[in-house]
């Protein structure tokens, strides 16, 4: 299996591993896939709650090159952006940037269901 | 240390320097056919065939006649299997084989199966092992044979080949064995085993790809076969093709060598699983060995790393050519159906890694490996949110997945 370049670069450098509290008012986190699938990520956005906007995210997945290359993307996209632009993002995005074979596609959709997921999490949490 | 360092041995084996030069004069100067009846040049090369049969036939303690040539093991498995199955139709259809078999066997009885063939297979435990007492029982008068592995290509769970050749001989029905794994490695002698049909290929013994044979017993009882090739009836009607003479002589040198050292290399062989084994113990926790733990093929070490998934392992130790159970690694996106068939779950079987070692691995390989190894679990470990949740008292086994 030929792995792109960019795959490459964010498994062996991947950005912002790591998590957030997940008790903090302000943070979401988001929780896909299963073991038995052979992926699961998650996915945290830190919100600044005044201004809506991602101030940071952090990403831990079980999962192959693909899997991490795609929810380490994720979390570099979401930095930055407000959450409505982040619930915007796309798993095409996704696999067109890190030049995802057929067969890995499915791990883009999983980055994608991870970021939403963290963003209804912050927000059913601010609902409480 | 020449990287990436070659531990899929179970997979293929590079051919051994002997071997190809015993192979070289049959490509230019001894080329004939072995067929050609009527000149010095098939003559030529018949002998030489013949005297490849004989040595192939010993190592397993056969006959010469009793070899028939074959491109590998799957054609030698679809041979045994569809060839039984359709000259033997009228005593029964029923056959008995193991769900960790490999495709060769398993595909070949599917196929049967659609045309009404009843295939049983048979419960394992944990380790693959299969209970004789079961195997007994569920032979029945319309059962014709029974097709099952010398040693597992995935786990290295070796089956017990003398006491299933007790219970098929006693009961009169055919005893197939696909020694893939097995022939080279361990002891395999097909009159005290009883075995009637036994599978092997050159390439996992440091012989050419390309080449492999059929044992077919020829006394008590004589095997009978439908042949599935057919042109010109060699093999004894049982397999025409005009013989792949480069290929044999390659079989034979490859197996006469592998016999030579059997004992002390499967010894050495152990040792270094062990060792590997060891290493990796010391420094991971919820490490678990798949396969049965002594009774197993002695080069192969196969173990799940627990909330690490096998790619990204596979990716992060690109120095090591080690194949994995993991779904991501199959065009199917299916795990080891193997793994799936121990009853070990889809995580753990996305958390293999199958460690074959053979003639040329080293020491040093070896601790290499383990290195490398521990190193890249450890980082995929920091990145695994199961590995998070399982520090944190966290039961997987209760937690509610998304699935997609």
């Amino acid at each position: 299996m030929a792995y792109s370049e960019k795959v490459i670069d964010h498994y062996k450098d991947p950005k912002n591993v790591g998590s957030l509290d997940k008790k903090d008012a302000n943070v979401g986190t988001g929780l896909v896939g299963a073991p038995e699938c052979g992926d699961v990520m998650k996915l945290q956005i830190q919100v600044n709650p005044e201004t809506n906007e991602i101030v940071d995210a952090k990403f831990k997945t079980f999962g192959c090159g693909s899997a991490i290359a795609s929810s380490s993307l994720a979390t570099e996209w979401v930095k930055g952006k407000s959450i409505d632009q982040a619930m915007s993002i796309q798993n095409t995005q996704i696999v067109e940037e890190l030049s995802l074979p057929p067969v890995k596609i499915h791990c883009s959709v999983l980055a994608e269901d991870a970021i939403k997921a963290a963003i209804v999490d912050y927000k059913s949490r601010r609902e409480d | 240390m020449k990287l990436p360092i070659y531990l899929d041995y179970n997979a293929t084996t590079p051919v051994d320097p002997k071997v190809v030069e015993s192979m070289m004069p049959f490509f230019t100067e001894s080329f004939g056919n072995a067929a050609s009846r009527n000149h010095s040049f098939g003559w030529q090369v018949e002998k030489v065939v013949e005297e490849a049969r004989t040595l192939i036939g010993r190592a397993i303690g056969a006959g010469g006649k009793e070899i028939v040539f074959t491109s590998g093991a799957t054609e030698s498995d679809n041979l045994a299997i569809l060839g039984v199955a359709n000259f033997y139709q009228k005593k029964g259809n029923h056959i008995i084989t193991s769900p960790i078999e490999h495709k060769a066997v398993i595909d070949p009885c599917h196929a049967l199966e659609q045309k009404g063939y009843e295939i049983t297979f048979l419960d394992l435990d944990k380790n693959g092992c299969i209970d004789l007492n079961q195997l007994s029982d569920s032979i029945r008068d319309d059962t014709i044979l029974v097709s099952l592995m010398a040693g597992n290509n995935e786990i290295g769970t070796l089956n017990p080949l003398k006491e299933i050749g007790e219970i098929t001989h006693e009961k009169g029905v055919l005893f197939h064995t696909d020694a893939t794994q097995g022939v080279g490695k361990i002891p395999i002698d097909v009159e005290e085993m009883k075995i009637d049909l036994l599978s092997m290929t050159a390439h996992k013994m440091y012989g050419p790809k390309g080449i492999g044979a059929l044992y077919v017993r020829r006394k008590k009882p004589r095997v009978r076969l439908s042949p599935i090739i057919f042109g010109g009836g060699h093999e004894r009607g049982m397999r025409s093709g005009t013989l792949n003479v480069t290929g044999i002589v390659g079989f034979a040198k490859a197996l006469e060598l592998s016999m030579e050292e059997m004992a002390s290399e499967a010894e050495r062989l152990i040792g270094l699983r062990q060792r590997l084994f060891d290493r990796l113990s010391t420094e991971l926790d919820y490490l678990f060995l798949n396969g049965h733990p002594t009774e197993r093929l002695p080069n192969n070490l196969n173990v799940s790393f627990g909330y690490v998934e096998g790619e990204s392992l596979m990716m992060g130790v690109n120095e090591l050519a080690v194949s994995s159970g993991s779904a991501c690694t199959s065009a199917s996106l299916e795990p080891s159906y193997v793994l799936r068939a121990l009853g070990v779950g889809d995580d753990l079987a996305h958390s293999s890694i199958r460690f074959g070692m053979g003639r040329f691995t080293t020491v040093d390989e070896v601790d290499y490996a383990a290195e490398k190894m521990i190193v890249a679990v450890k980082r995929l470990r920091e990145m695994s949110p199961l590995y998070e949740m399982v520090q944190e008292g966290v039961d997987l086994s209760t937690v509610k997945w998304t699935s997609h």
